[in-house]
């Protein structure tokens, strides 16, 4: 079976300055019991040099909406929309024709370091492998260089490390080189989808000041895939929002922590134990659970969780509108209602086990 | 070798406390590969950690992978057997009792497993899951009893009553960490160890699992060791927190001093690397990043264990006052209301 692709009749390139555009991407995977739809209509543009974060559920869709863009979907997938690197189509390529720019243009870092490593080279000789890949420098050179990214990305004693092999290095480490190989051909873009999850919060630290001077070292925009909005916090510029296969809300990083325009990101917030706050107040879960990407009712997919919801929701799926910023985008018919609401307003502190109700149930039981 | 780490906890105005965990020790033996399978060494997990669990609190343990917060509850309820230490429960030391002498005490001391997918038999209903404890302590009664008695439970923790007939995989990850929280409680116990109980769990669902516990304290008046290694839970649910390192606790405060006025200079790192889901915070914020990786336990550093990536002694100490902390274990000292560190250098930080 080959990918079934439909490319949407693009836009000229060059638009704007974007390195990347993902226009109306859409992902479908047929299975045995139906169809899942497992990235429904996304849209982004990633300007030069800017970190962009994704946030959502699990299973809502981030880690194929990324590899949908790096070609490297299972080919049953059934993709379409557009995804455009400096205005040069990518979907639809041949597997040789992508491959000149996986790597070279547009990096990835997975969250298990050792699907990126291989394991009977030590890890200096697979860092210069990926240079020698795409560029005529000699083994020696090469080699060089790959001590000086090992250097960059905060391995201490890197003339010793790049010796190494991969097991011989710790979970935190292998990722640091996995970084290194990212930005060793000086990429315009690097998705990184989920980099930092299975580590400690120290190593974590590690990584992400690693990540930073990868960026600062090759200029490189940034797309930051993860559940923990701390981390969008403290790395991102803007910040997507991702439900059930869509963006439900886009904005600076600002914006959407501080201002949410749509009820899952207030939810979302709600429910976080902070770190920073010392009371004990009661946090604010998300009645519910998400949404069967299979045979998806039409409407908001955030309806029967959501305290706001009336007849239309269940009835049309919003689009993105604009809210008082233009740049800050929310899937909801009703955010206008979410200004200077609190989680605490919306939702409620309950205690009882909240994923098979609605939230009007919990007003019957209250 | 570990006196220096005997200090006792400072006591909170005279309480007397459920548990009282005195220089507890626990070694597991590395043995060589192969066939004669020869001990060539010791996994150091715990060494030497002391502290007080409370009436109706909630103590915080937390720490990296490995630090050995898991080894520490699981010694609590010996259900693995201390290398040496004192555990002290209602008067007797639980380290030195046998499986039958432990059995009456396990209905007040329970403990919540972390993966809520491994802890429980799929082949089990709810009802007969919650039932069990209660069956095994002859505390079942009649049919009816011993029904409503679990339907009591099941509502306790907040899940339907009706779906007691269903089986463990029939439920999701949060709903299964209530049916755990359920069958832990089935026998009134005085102290519960929690350990991990939300880690594995979504944030939205986490929120609702915190509630209850908070809840089932409020009512119940239960003692919780809640071990974790996400601080701003911990922040949110403790009343004090203990900080472990290579199996040494290194800090250990009422909630707010530890957060605000940490003294020791992994307690500083561990909470300047958390995230805060505040851009304007991030970007303001004074980071403390470590160098180097966690040491092994089989050959931890000698006298403090920290020292191989401590910051303070990388970038502040003279060699003399290095030498003392290649030299010295530092003891656990407290510094004035119940905050003690074991740091030969602690000096308060406000991070957060
Ligand atoms: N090859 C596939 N065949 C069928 N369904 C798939 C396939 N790959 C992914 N899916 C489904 O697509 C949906 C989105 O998955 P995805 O991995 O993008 O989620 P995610 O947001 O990255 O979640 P997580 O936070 O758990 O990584 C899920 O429902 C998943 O089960
Ligand atoms: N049965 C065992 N045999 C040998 N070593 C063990 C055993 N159980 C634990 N250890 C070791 O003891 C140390 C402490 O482990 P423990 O599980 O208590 O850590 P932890 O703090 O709970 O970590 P995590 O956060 O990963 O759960 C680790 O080095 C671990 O490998
Ligand atoms: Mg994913
Ligand atoms: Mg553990």
């Amino acid at each position: 079976m080959t990918a079934e692709i439909n490319i949407q009749s693009g836009r000229k390139a060059g638009d704007g300055a974007a390195v990347l555009e993902v226009e109306n991407l859409t992902v479908e995977f047929p299975t045995e019991d139906g169809v899942v739809q497992a990235v429904r209509g996304v849209s982004y543009r990633l300007a030069p040099g800017e970190a962009m974060g994704i946030v959502g559920e699990s299973g809502s869709g981030k880690s194929v909406t990324s590899m949908a863009i790096m070609g490297l979907l299972p080919k049953t997938a059934r993709i379409s929309g557009s995804v455009r690197f400096r205005g040069e189509e990518l979907l639809g390529r041949s597997e040789n024709e992508y491959a000149a720019v996986r790597g070279k243009k547009i990096a990835m870092i997975f969250q298990d370091p050792l699907t990126s490593l291989n394991p009977v080279y030590t890890v200096g000789r697979q860092i210069a492998e990926a240079i020698l890949a795409h560029n005529d420098v000699s083994k020696k050179a090469a080699m060089d260089r790959a001590v000086e990214l090992l250097a960059t990305v905060g391995i201490p004693f890197p003339e010793q490390r790049a010796n190494n092999y991969p097991h011989e290095m710790s979970g935190g480490m292998r990722q640091r080189v996995v970084i290194a190989i990212a930005m060793a051909n000086d990429p315009d873009v690097i998705i990184a989808d989920e980099p930092t999850t299975a580590l400690d919060v120290t190593v974590q630290a590690q990584v992400l000041e690693a990540l930073e001077a990868a960026r600062a070292a090759t200029g490189a925009a940034l797309v930051l895939i993860t559940h923990d909005l701390g981390v969008i916090a403290g790395h991102a510029d803007r910040i997507c929002v991702m439900y059930a296969g869509k963006l439900v809300e886009k904005g600076t990083v600002d914006q959407v922590f501080y201002e949410p325009r749509m009820p899952y990101t207030l939810g979302l917030l709600g429910s976080l134990p902070r770190l920073d706050e010392g009371g004990r107040e009661r946090l604010t879960p998300i009645v519910g659970s998400p949404p069967s990407l299979m045979n998806l009712p039409p409407g908001c997919p955030f309806t029967p969780r959501c305290p706001l919801a009336q007849p239309v929701c269940e009835e049309r799926e919003p689009d993105l509108y604009a809210t008082d910023a233009p740049a800050h985008l929310s899937a909801c018919h009703f955010h206008e209602k979410l200004v200077g609401v609190s989680a605490a307003q919306l939702f409620r502190p309950t205690s009882v086990d909240t994923e098979g109700v609605t939230p009007r149930d919990l007003e019957v039981q209250q | 070798m570990t006196a220096a780490n005997v200090a006792e906890p400072a006591v909170s105005a005279g309480r007397e406390p459920v548990l009282a965990v005195r220089d507890l020790v626990k070694h597991f033996p590395v043995r060589s590969r192969g066939l004669i399978r020869r001990r060539v060494g010791d996994v150091h997990a715990v060494c030497g950690v002391s502290f007080d669990l409370f009436g109706n609190e909630t103590l915080g343990l937390v720490g990296e992978s490995g630090c050995g917060k898991t080894t520490t509850g699981r010694l609590l309820l010996n259900l693995i057997k201390a290398t040496s230490g004192e555990v002290r429960y209602d008067g007797r030391n639980l380290v030195d009792l046998s499986p039958s002498q432990m059995r009456p005490l396990r209905r007040d001391l329970q403990i919540v497993f972390q993966d809520p997918f491994a802890s429980l038999d799929p082949r089990m209903t709810i009802n007969e899951i919650v039932a069990e404890p209660l069956q095994i302590h002859g505390l079942y009664g009649s049919r009816t009893q011993g029904r409503d008695k679990v339907r009591e439970l099941l509502r306790m923790v907040g899940l339907n009553p009706e779906h007691g007939n269903r089986y463990a995989h029939e439920f999701s990850g949060g709903q299964r960490q209530r049916i755990g929280i359920a069958r832990a409680l089935a026998l009134r116990p005085k102290a519960l160890v929690l350990d991990e109980p939300v880690s594995a769990l979504d944030v939205s669902i986490q929120a609702g699992v915190i509630n209850l516990l908070e809840d089932l304290q409020d009512e119940l008046g239960l003692s919780y060791l809640f071990i974790s290694h996400d601080l701003s839970v911990v922040r949110h649910i403790a009343d004090r927190v203990a900080v472990m390192y290579l199996g040494r606790i290194v800090e250990i405060a009422e909630k707010e001093q530890l957060f605000t006025k940490a003294a020791h200079p992994y307690t500083q790192a561990l909470i300047s690397a958390i995230p805060l889901p505040d851009p304007r915070k991030e970007r303001s914020r004074q980071r403390i990043t470590l160098t180097g990786d966690v040491p092994s336990p089989v050959d931890p550093p000698s006298g403090c264990r920290f020292r191989s990536r401590c910051p303070k002694f990388a970038n502040e100490l003279t060699d003399a006052e290095r030498q003392k902390c290649v030299d010295e274990v530092p003891a656990l000292i407290d510094r004035g209301q119940g905050h003690a560190s074991a740091c030969h250098y602690a000096e308060a930080l406000k991070l957060v």
